[in-house]
């Protein structure tokens, strides 16, 4: 029996119906058309479907959608301002931080959540609050630059 | 050679073209397509890892009222009994289809057997249970050693081994021999003052994409069917399926979705053909996805080897002998990277007499795909630890032994040619002169340096650039893009035309749009598509000219392509490419530009590698405390871009040698089939991976391109290596260098 | 997935009254970080999920004169920011924090590791090296059960179908008190831990006057090893005495076998970690 959800997702009211067993990251993905939240591994293990629920990062894979219930959801789809991108994925470009891109939207949901939290991070405080976001491609090193830049520049008011 | 010639475009660091959508989350990978009607398929996997299937009864799950077709092995024309009887078969096809979907028997656990689509994926889910499958189980061959063993379980009984004097008429596990030889090494190792000589094994490791293999299929009885998948190659993907399938070239559209990473592991199929299958069967858009688990056991690994070198030199360190025996792992079916690891092994070394053997063994588990230079981190790893053994024997500097007996341009190869220029040297030098070399170890930490070496290819890229009335234009090429090589086509367009960079949009179209294009693999993106794209510039600037000259009333030679304007030598008219191509119209007609292309001359590239670690010796972990990266590029296009290669190999590399590996139970299952056990390394794990770019220019290409995506996960294995054993002192043979094996190491030498 | 039933109440007394009312098979759920992955795993999904995350108590904790009563279902995001509850309970907090990823850390709790029982689990060890007690709730009334006999095997514990766990209490240490949790894994975050330790200790001028030592992943369950906490109970913790304890803690540790280690490799790990956690408590617990 399908439960009817109302929640709001990068702002916007958003209503959906799913089964209970059904995760966010099905929901966004196949029902509501946000594809721009990736499945990597479904267990928690990778970041790829990283978003904020109630402005708290999470794996979507690992949230029931009935749990977006009356919750605030921020996607991928939400960082940019329209066509005006947010200084972190201007950064992500910059730094070529990025190869086949699967785990960017992960990363920058990230990016921006440790940020929020922590305006000033060191280098090993970076690389830790994002150890659950695997990349395979780029080893890391230019998405800690594009971090470690985009801190400084929302730090400066960017 | 354009060497000296300052670059507009090339050389800068630009934002790439397909950037906004991948940092927006708009860009599309290969789950990312719904289609009306759309239905799903799921597979049924082995539980065995061995064992004849002795009964296959779909009828319970065709008559599920939500399943709506089902495919087999006997449902591919072109290799069932059918064309067996006609003797149509082809066997590298037929292992093909056999591992797509398994043929009477099964050859690892996870291996495919029937696939179904159903109206969702939960009502596929189901009825996969309703499938009734019997087996008859055999023992499971999962090494080397239990596959070579005399009383090992055959996997194939028309094994016969190739490439031995004599053909055996006993079946066996080991599908072919190969030898290289030059020089004599007998006479060689006569002459060696020091010898070393050890074994090696390496694990089994996957390439660790983040993007699971997934596939969007209709099938159209009508016109044309497609495919939607992530791959690295789409137009081999058309290839594979219209074989399997019976299908033309033209009746069958393959769009190259964009790809969550592939290092090697998506250039071959999987879901593709059964998908057409289902489709075909139920008359509506089938969409598979794997899950991670079933990337980890049903999709290509790479080879675990194991293999003995033997390396012999004088006392001032001339080496004068180099001796390989090199098993590899093909798993299911034949296939192993033997070859190119046979044939990379000792090539970074100018030695006369060298003798490489190579055995491809088939073993239980799943088969095998490309994997980053696929075959040369296994061998090279073996040989570049014992070349450290012996710098140390003999009181050399590695890096120094390595300079003394370096392979150049004139170097007699192995495998055939003679090396035209290289950049070996320059690395090794500028690895001496780096900043981490000349960095003192701290107390507990270890060193190891390592070469590499990775041929590269070039092959056939095809490009058509359309320009538009207001002198933009668009880049049609056919070659995905793994890691920003659109970047790079837009630069060596914009640099070629003359015109800024925005003028010109890079697009990876289908494979109905440009013709054929080989994989993305091999290194060959930025050089030979890049060549193709260099060359449809020059069939546009040809035809630009042209256009001026008839509308000055001149001839073409007396018009010059000058910073994107027609020059008019015999007088003082000039018109930019704008303003040429908003007359086209009256000129002629609309300017496309073609460069369809077998590239040669494809330049390899040599790396560098050092790594520094510290090994805490009370529970053997293993840190890596920093690290560079040195590899010759020819020239980089964009150097963002060649940094992120370099980095990406290391990265992996550095997994490969510390924490990656299968592990299976006694039954042949993998017991660590996800992120959370199958240990890749994370942001935490890796210090920043410093980079130095070489350019040692490849005079076949026009702006001097090698290659560089692969050559650079060979170094790591030993540079990782060799530093766990400087940081404990004793040597380390058996990857990965994970904590229980270095703790154990440790303890059995204080006994 | 077979059909699955979702409830969220908003009190305590709601959870208890539904609990009691489900027949078949109930789940608690918290942070889903387990139970999530596992209901993917299971054809026999759970029939009814009671999630317990709107009750305020659940989510919450407070610090009293007499400890910490903390709901079992706060985040460990939220749990690991509390400065206040970070300052008695270091080591309790470094275990919870050790919990997966970041992403794990917002909706995973301490409550559901302890619930989820597994033999690895970061918290437990640190929980017994603290003395908590777990107070359980069901439809016949409320009991308490000390942390050490919570856990009673692999993925199993001493809750009954209709109770659930509704807070776990921490006693405030003794003054010059602190604890310390260790756990050893093959990278640098994410893994499973192949071994763990807890120590909480208590120092009167510069000798350990009593200590507590738990360690983890290296048994059915974690275990309270009373043994290696007297090897440090009036010394000083020097290098005998901490060799003693790490060898009564390997001497206690009964592992297995499998992806995640050997026996030997975590029998030996489990005396380096005491060492080192007992060590670090001991600074810790000099330093307040």
């Amino acid at each position: 029996m399908k439960t009817h959800v109302t929640t709001s997702i990068n702002d916007e009211t958003v209503e959906f119906l799913c089964e209970p067993q059904q995760t966010l990251l099905h929901v966004l993905r196949n029902e509501l058309g946000l594809t721009g939240t990736k499945e990597g591994c479904g267990s928690g293990d990778c970041g790829a479907c990283s978003v904020t629920v109630n402005d708290r990062l999470v794996c979507s894979c690992l949230v029931l959608a009935v749990e977006a219930d009356g919750a605030k959801i921020g996607t991928i789809e939400g960082v940019a301002n329209s066509d005006k991108l947010h200084v972190i994925q201007e950064k992500y470009l910059e730094h070529a931080a990025l190869q086949c891109g699967i785990c960017t939207p992960g990363l920058i949901v990230s990016t921006k959540a440790l940020l929020e939290e922590n305006p000033n991070p060191t280098e090993a405080e970076a690389r830790y609050f994002l150890a659950g976001n695997l990349c395979r491609c780029t080893g890391y090193d230019k998405i800690i630059k594009a971090v470690m830049d985009s801190a400084e520049s929302l730090r400066q008011g960017a | 050679m354009s060497e000296a010639k300052q670059f507009k475009y090339i050389g800068q660091r630009t934002i790439r073209p397909d950037g906004f959508d991948k940092v927006t989350g708009r860009a599309n990978y290969g789950a990312d397509l719904a289609l009306p009607g759309m239905i799903w398929g799921k597979i049924l996997r082995s539980p065995h890892a061995h064992a004849v299937i002795t009964k296959l009864d779909t009828s319970k799950a065709e008559a599920h009222p939500d399943v709506l077709a089902i495919a087999r092995f006997e449902d591919f024309p072109t290799v069932n009994a059918a064309a067996f009887a006609e003797g149509r078969q082809d066997s590298g096809l037929v292992d093909l289809a056999s591992n797509i979907l398994a043929n009477k028997k099964v050859l690892y656990h996870g291996h495919a057997l029937v696939a179904l689509a159903a109206r969702t994926e939960a009502a596929a889910a189901q009825a996969l249970q309703l499938i009734d499958v019997e087996y008859e189980v055999l023992p499971p061959v999962m090494s080397i050693d239990a596959a070579i063993s005399d009383d090992a379980a055959v996997l194939h009984e028309d094994m016969f081994t190739q490439g031995l004097a004599e053909t055996p008429s006993i079946a066996s596990n080991i599908a072919s021999r190969m030898e290289l030889k030059k020089g004599d090494v007998d006479a060689g190792f006569a002459q060696a003052d020091v010898i070393v000589e050890r074994e090696f094994s390496t694990p089994t490791v996957h390439q660790g994409y983040i993007e699971p293999h997934a596939t969007t299929v209709r099938f159209d009885e009508n016109g044309t069917s497609t495919i939607w998948c992530p791959t690295q190659g789409h137009f081999d993907v058309r290839a594979s399926t219209a074989r399997l399938l019976g299908m033309e070239l033209g009746q069958l559209k393959v769009t190259a979705s964009e790809i969550g990473g592939g290092f090697g592991g998506k250039t071959t199929v999987y879901l593709e053909p059964v998908a057409m299958i289902l489709s075909r069967k139920a008359g509506r858009p089938v969409k598979m996805v794997m899950t991670r688990e079933e990337v980890f056991r049903a999709s290509g690994p790479a080879s675990a080897s194991q293999s003995r070198i033997k390396i012999g030199a004088k006392n001032d360190g001339t080496l004068v002998a180099m001796q390989a025996s090199l098993y590899y792992e093909a798993g299911a079916f034949k296939g192993s990277p033997m070859g190119p690891g046979c044939m990379t092994v000792f090539t970074p070394y100018d030695v006369e007499n060298m003798w490489v053997e190579g055995f491809d063994v088939v073993v239980n588990k799943a088969k095998v795909a490309a994997y980053r230079a696929p075959g040369a981190p296994q061998a090279e790893f073996a040989a570049e630890m014992v070349m450290n053994e012996l710098a140390e024997q003999l009181a050399i500097d590695p890096i120094d032994f390595r300079l003394q007996n370096a392979a150049k341009e004139g170097t007699q190869t192995l495998y055939g040619p003679k090396l035209k220029a290289v950049g070996l040297v320059e690395c090794l030098q500028a690895a001496k002169t780096s900043q981490q070399y000349q960095t003192a170890l701290a107390e507990g930490e270890g060193r190891g340096v390592a070469a590499g070496f990775w041929f590269n290819i070039g092959g056939q890229s095809s490009v058509i650039i359309n320009m538009n009335p207001d002198g933009t234009g668009t880049i049609l090429e056919g070659s995905p893009d793994i890691g920003g090589s659109r970047a790079s086509m837009q630069m060596m367009a914009a640099e070629e035309l003359g015109i800024p960079l925005d003028r010109l949009s890079p697009i990876v179209t289908d494979t109905e749009h440009v013709a054929y294009n080989q994989t993305t693999g091999g290194s060959r993106t930025t050089f030979a598509t890049g060549m193709a794209v260099v060359e449809a510039c020059q069939d546009i600037v040809a035809q630009l000219k042209a256009r001026a000259a008839a509308m000055w009333n001149v001839t073409s030679e007396q018009v010059e392509w000058q910073e994107g304007s027609a020059i008019n030598l015999a007088g003082e008219d000039k018109m930019t490419l704008a303003e040429v191509c908003a007359v086209a119209e009256k000129t002629g007609g609309q300017i496309s530009g073609r460069g369809n292309i077998n590239a040669r001359g494809a330049g390899p590239s040599f790396a560098v590698h050092l790594c520094d670690v510290q090994v805490d010796r009370d529970t053997g972990k293993t840190d890596v405390v920093r690290y560079t990266a040195i590899q010759d590029a020819g020239k980089a296009i964009h150097p963002g871009y060649v940094e992120g290669q370099y980095q990406g190999g290391a990265a992996q590399g550095i997994g490969w040698a510390l924490n990656e590996e299968y592990v299976y139970d006694e039954n042949g299952v993998m017991e660590n089939a996800g992120f959370l056990d199958y240990r890749i390394p994370l942001a935490s794990d890796l210090p920043s991976i410093d980079t130095i770019i070489v350019e040692v220019p490849n005079s076949f290409h026009p702006y001097g391109v090698r290659g560089v995506g692969e050559t650079g996960i060979v170094p790591p294995l030993a540079a990782v290596g060799s530093a766990v054993s400087n940081a404990i002192g004793l040597p380390i043979t058996d990857l990965p260098c994970s904590p229980p094996r270095v703790l154990k190491l440790l303890q059995e030498a204080d006994q | 997935m077979a059909e699955m039933i979702y409830q969220s109440p908003k009190s305590i007394e709601e959870a208890v009254n539904l609990l009691a009312a489900s027949s078949g098979s109930v789940n608690i759920l918290a942070g889903g970080t387990d139970l999530i992955i596992q209901m993917q795993a299971s054809i026999d999904a759970p029939r009814v999920i009671i999630d317990v995350k709107k009750i305020a108590e659940m989510t919450q904790a407070e610090l009293t004169d007499d400890g910490l009563l903390l709901g079992p279902s706060m985040c460990c995001a939220e749990l690991t920011a509390r400065e206040d509850i970070k300052a008695l309970f270091p080591g309790l907090v470094e275990s919870a924090y050790l919990i997966g990823s970041s992403q794990v850390q917002g909706r995973a709790s301490v409550g559901g590791n302890l619930c989820n029982s597994s033999p690895a689990a970061d918290t437990v060890p640190a929980l017994i090296a603290l003395n908590a007690s777990c107070q359980i709730l069901g439809p016949a009334g409320e009991r308490t059960v000390k942390a050490e006999d919570f856990v009673t095997g692999v993925g199993s514990n001493c809750l009954a179908e209709d109770e659930f766990l509704r807070c776990i209490e921490i006693p405030r240490p003794a003054p010059n008190s602190a604890d310390a949790y260790l756990r050893f894994i093959p990278r640098t975050e994410m893994d499973i831990a192949v071994a763990g330790a807890a120590v909480s200790l208590t120092v009167k001028e510069g000798i350990c006057s009593s200590a507590r030592v738990a360690i983890g992943a290296v048994a059915p369950t974690a275990l309270l090893v009373p043994e290696a906490a007297a090897c440090l109970v009036g010394t000083d913790l020097g290098t005998a005495d901490l060799n003693a304890a790490a060898a009564a803690a390997t001497a206690a540790a009964t592992p297995i076998t499998d992806r995640r280690g050997t026996v030997e490799f975590r029998k030996h790990i489990v005396g380096v970690l005491t060492k080192r956690a007992a060590s670090i408590a001991f600074q810790r617990a000099k330093g307040n």
